[in-house]
């Protein structure tokens, strides 16, 4: 009999935000994404310090207290490609604690698209190669390979599972979203729609987003969340079921819940209190896959991603706004290619960071939940403003340096 | 309820904003069950208004009345018209008289409150007050500090101004910028001043009025080879900041060169800012159209593709709602209050050229960024209804009357 485990995955990201770049910008001053001003919320230097101070020294040191104290404590994580550049830049310790959790060997690293874009949803050819960029990266960093996948905002459907199959990937990551589920639980292994030898691993979104949105709610008739409750969830879940897959921002720890909710002392004992029972253990995704049989087929024909109340794209490629701002980075792709400049290639990939389209999101406008969307725009039509400037100048290089491409969209 | 309301003016005589605001506020609060005697300074119809009882304080009439000289005090010790004595009159004498008539009109009477408007009826609401023991509440759509734009206003309007201020019992700001002025420029505790937000009603809007596209012909005829219009329809003095936006066109058709600009409106600054266009060679793409009223001023909005409120200081800035309704996308300043309500706007600094450039040629060059602002604003700026103002009013007319604040009034 095997031990009923809960599959901890983390997702770590930074994008790349772009400054307030200016039409005056544009085929000046080739600069998108190193703001000038240090107080700015585009300056990504200060940003991703105050997160690492906030969130990933302090998380990096609990885990790796925790892989120290309990043998059969996992954890999975993805780290984006924009992620591991910026630590490389402002905070190589950071990358260091990270190279030290996935050298215990009880630390799998999940795969992705370098440059947390919607890629698959533009163009197979790029998907692929960011998704290309993203191993070769995790392997030059932390010397390990990655076998399961996870698409950006966990955008989800059956092409993108048997795209993954056919490119041998043992699993794949998606939200377990009852209109798809039914009377299924996601606390099962399950076999993707169409597909030969994947495995699906399912969000159980309640108890990950117990801890990822309402840990520190005060609104929440369950606040304060204790270890105690926590546990008992957990136990009335999982019941005589294998797993249950927290998915959630590794961010959650300290920059969404921040340290004085008592986030990280909650995290350590629940942990501990989990592992007292010795029929309970922690998985990584590889290892759930292993040990569990698929108990049935899932499909999922319109893409299901983990936001919002309708778990679409609509954050992303909502509005008229976003869309022209993907189309138009997207019909650069082979003028952009042909030049084989790196550095061009690379701003024109910080610009895909799905991000960025997000910052343009006026949904909130109709929910009257402002507070539901973070950005560090003023507004989502600044955001949409210094995005398509940046984009007007990747076109001008295209078409000043290499002869390429037209200057009008 | 029974509200004494000392008013300026009232359309259809008005020269601007303030009229506007008394009129829907006055209309909302009679809905609500108030009973309003509203003074104003001189004698004309109002064949719109049924829902409250309108005094006039003097036989002058709206027309030689005081024009801009009720927004602008640098009019203040200028003539302003001729009374029914043929006597030449000022500001100052005309508001003297208002002070004698409310002091007439209030003998005898009690009313549950008097609101009054702006500096121009301080004096009688202080009065008013004394007389009838009634709390006063003082009502700011503008101050000084906003009239004078930068510079240092009038020494009288000020101190009455601050007068009115103290002796209120409880102020209304128009905006989180006026009550900031208030309570910065002027002392006055912040917890005495609440901000009611203007409001528009659509219907006012929707009298039968269709977009002539005669109008503003050459306008039209640019924009089918694809230029961009962009407007401003204001007074044009310093407070409005016109000087900025004709900057900022010249500096946004070095990067592309189809936009014209649309200057509905006069004002001291005319000769001015027409010397700057030339000075910066963009004066074939302005246009000057002179004080417009009735059609020419709805056409104005609606030949517009891009409003800018480009105030220095403005307290609210109603035109921005009307320029919305209008389908135009919205520009406006950070130091006008009408932002604060808005959120499927562009704002700006007012003195930041460069980014307000940035966001005309952004709006110029990207259907989808002017199609979303545009639409957007059009189904958030409605949603500011006078119904919840008046119903912020009358809570506030209660508190004024609270034993609380009576103790301290007496203290």
């Amino acid at each position: 009999m095997n031990k009923r485990g809960i599959t901890l995955y983390l997702h770590v990201h930074q994008p790349y935000r772009v400054r307030d770049y200016s039409v005056f910008d544009t085929s000046e001053n080739h600069n998108y994404f190193v703001d000038p001003d240090p107080q700015s919320n585009r300056n990504n230097e200060k940003i991703f310090n105050k997160v690492a101070n906030k969130s990933y020294r302090p998380m990096n040191a609990l885990l790796e207290k925790l892989l120290n104290t309990h043998p059969e404590f996992k954890v999975s994580l993805s780290i984006t490609g924009t992620f591991m550049e910026q630590a490389e830049q402002w905070a190589p310790d950071v990358l260091e604690s990270f190279k030290r959790l996935v050298a215990t060997g009880r630390v799998e690293i999940v795969a992705e698209t370098y440059y947390h874009s919607l890629a698959f949803f533009y163009s197979r050819t790029e998907f692929e190669r960011q998704v290309e960029a993203h191993k070769a990266k995790i392997r030059e960093l932390f010397g390990v390979e990655t076998n399961v996948f996870r698409n950006t905002e966990l955008a989800y459907n059956d092409d993108l599972a048997k795209w993954a199959d056919g490119y041998g990937f043992k699993g794949i990551l998606a939200e377990g979203w009852d209109p798809i589920l039914d009377w299924r639980s996601p606390n099962f292994v399950y076999k993707p729609e169409g597909t030969e030898n994947i495995a699906l691993l399912l969000k159980n979104y309640r108890l990950s987003d117990d801890l990822a949105f309402r840990f520190s709610n005060r609104e929440w008739q369950e606040w304060p969340l204790t270890v105690d409750k926590y546990t008992q969830w957990m136990e009335s879940s999982i019941q005589d079921q294998p797993l249950v897959n927290l998915f959630m921002d590794y961010e959650t720890f300290g920059e969404h819940q921040w340290e004085d909710t008592g986030i990280f002392t909650f995290f350590e004992e629940f942990v501990g209190r989990w592992l007292e029972d010795e029929n309970n253990t922690f998985y990584t995704t590889s290892e759930a896959i292993a040990t569990n049989e698929p108990a049935g087929v899932i499909s999922m024909p319109e893409t299901v991603t983990w936001a919002d109340a309708e778990r679409d794209l609509t954050a992303w490629v909502g509005n008229s706004m976003q869309h022209e701002a993907m189309k138009h980075i997207y019909s650069l792709e082979d003028d952009v290619m042909r030049t084989n400049d790196n550095e061009l290639i690379a701003d024109w990939r910080k610009l895909q960071t799905s991000d960025h389209a997000y910052y343009m999101c006026t949904k909130w406008f109709t929910d009257g939940d402002v507070h539901a969307y973070f950005s560090p725009y003023d507004s989502p039509y600044d955001a949409f403003l210094y995005y398509i400037n940046a984009v007007r100048d990747v076109r001008w290089r295209l078409h000043e340096t290499h002869r390429t491409g037209g200057l009008s969209g | 309820m029974k509200i004494l309301m000392l008013g300026w003016e009232l359309p259809p005589h008005n020269s601007g904003g303030l009229g506007v605001a008394c009129y829907y506020l006055s209309k909302a609060l009679a809905r609500n069950g108030a009973d309003i005697d509203f003074v104003v300074p001189y004698e004309a119809k109002h064949d719109n208004v049924d829902f409250m009882k309108i005094h006039s304080a003097t036989k002058l009439s709206p027309l030689h009345k005081f024009g801009m000289g009720a927004y602008d005090s640098n009019f203040l010790l200028e003539e302003t018209g001729q009374d029914e004595l043929g006597e030449l009159t000022t500001i100052r004498d005309v508001q003297k008289r208002y002070v004698d008539f409310v002091e007439q009109l209030v003998e005898g009477k009690s009313f549950d409150a008097i609101h009054a408007h702006d500096w121009l009826t301080m004096e009688a609401g202080m009065l008013a007050k004394q007389l009838t023991n009634a709390p006063l509440i003082v009502h700011v759509h503008a101050t000084e500090f906003d009239r004078a734009g930068g510079n240092q206003g009038n020494p009288i309007v000020h101190e009455i101004e601050y007068q009115g201020l103290i002796m209120a019992d409880r102020i209304l700001a128009v905006s989180a910028i006026t009550k900031d002025i208030i309570v910065k420029k002027y002392g006055i505790p912040a917890d005495k001043i609440e901000v009611v937000h203007n409001a528009i009603d659509p219907d006012s809007l929707n009298d039968g009025y269709e977009y002539d596209n005669r109008t503003y012909r050459y306008l039209e005829g640019l924009k089918d080879e694809g230029y961009t219009i962009i407007s401003a329809i204001t007074r044009f003095t310093i407070q409005k900041g016109l000087a900025n936006l004709v900057r900022a066109v010249a500096r946004a058709s070095e990067k592309y060169d189809r936009f014209a600009l649309l200057l509905a409106g006069d004002g001291e600054q005319r000769d001015e800012l027409i010397r700057l266009a030339a000075d910066l060679g963009i004066a074939d793409k302005i246009f000057f159209t002179g004080f417009v009223r009735g059609k020419q001023w709805r056409d104005a909005y609606s030949v517009s593709d891009v409003f800018v409120l480009s105030s220095i200081s403005e307290p609210f800035g109603l035109t921005a709602l009307e320029a919305a309704h209008h389908d135009n996308a919205l520009i406006v300043t950070n130091q006008s209050g009408v932002g604060e309500v808005l959120q499927s706007i562009f704002r700006y600094d007012f003195w930041d050229v460069e980014r307000l450039a940035d966001q005309l040629v952004g709006i110029a060059t990207s259907p989808a960024l002017k199609d979303s602002l545009r639409t957007n604003i059009l189904n958030e700026y409605a949603r500011l209804s006078w119904h919840d103002v008046a119903k912020k009013c009358m809570s506030q007319y209660t508190k004024a009357t609270s034993p609380g604040v009576l103790v301290g009034a007496f203290s």
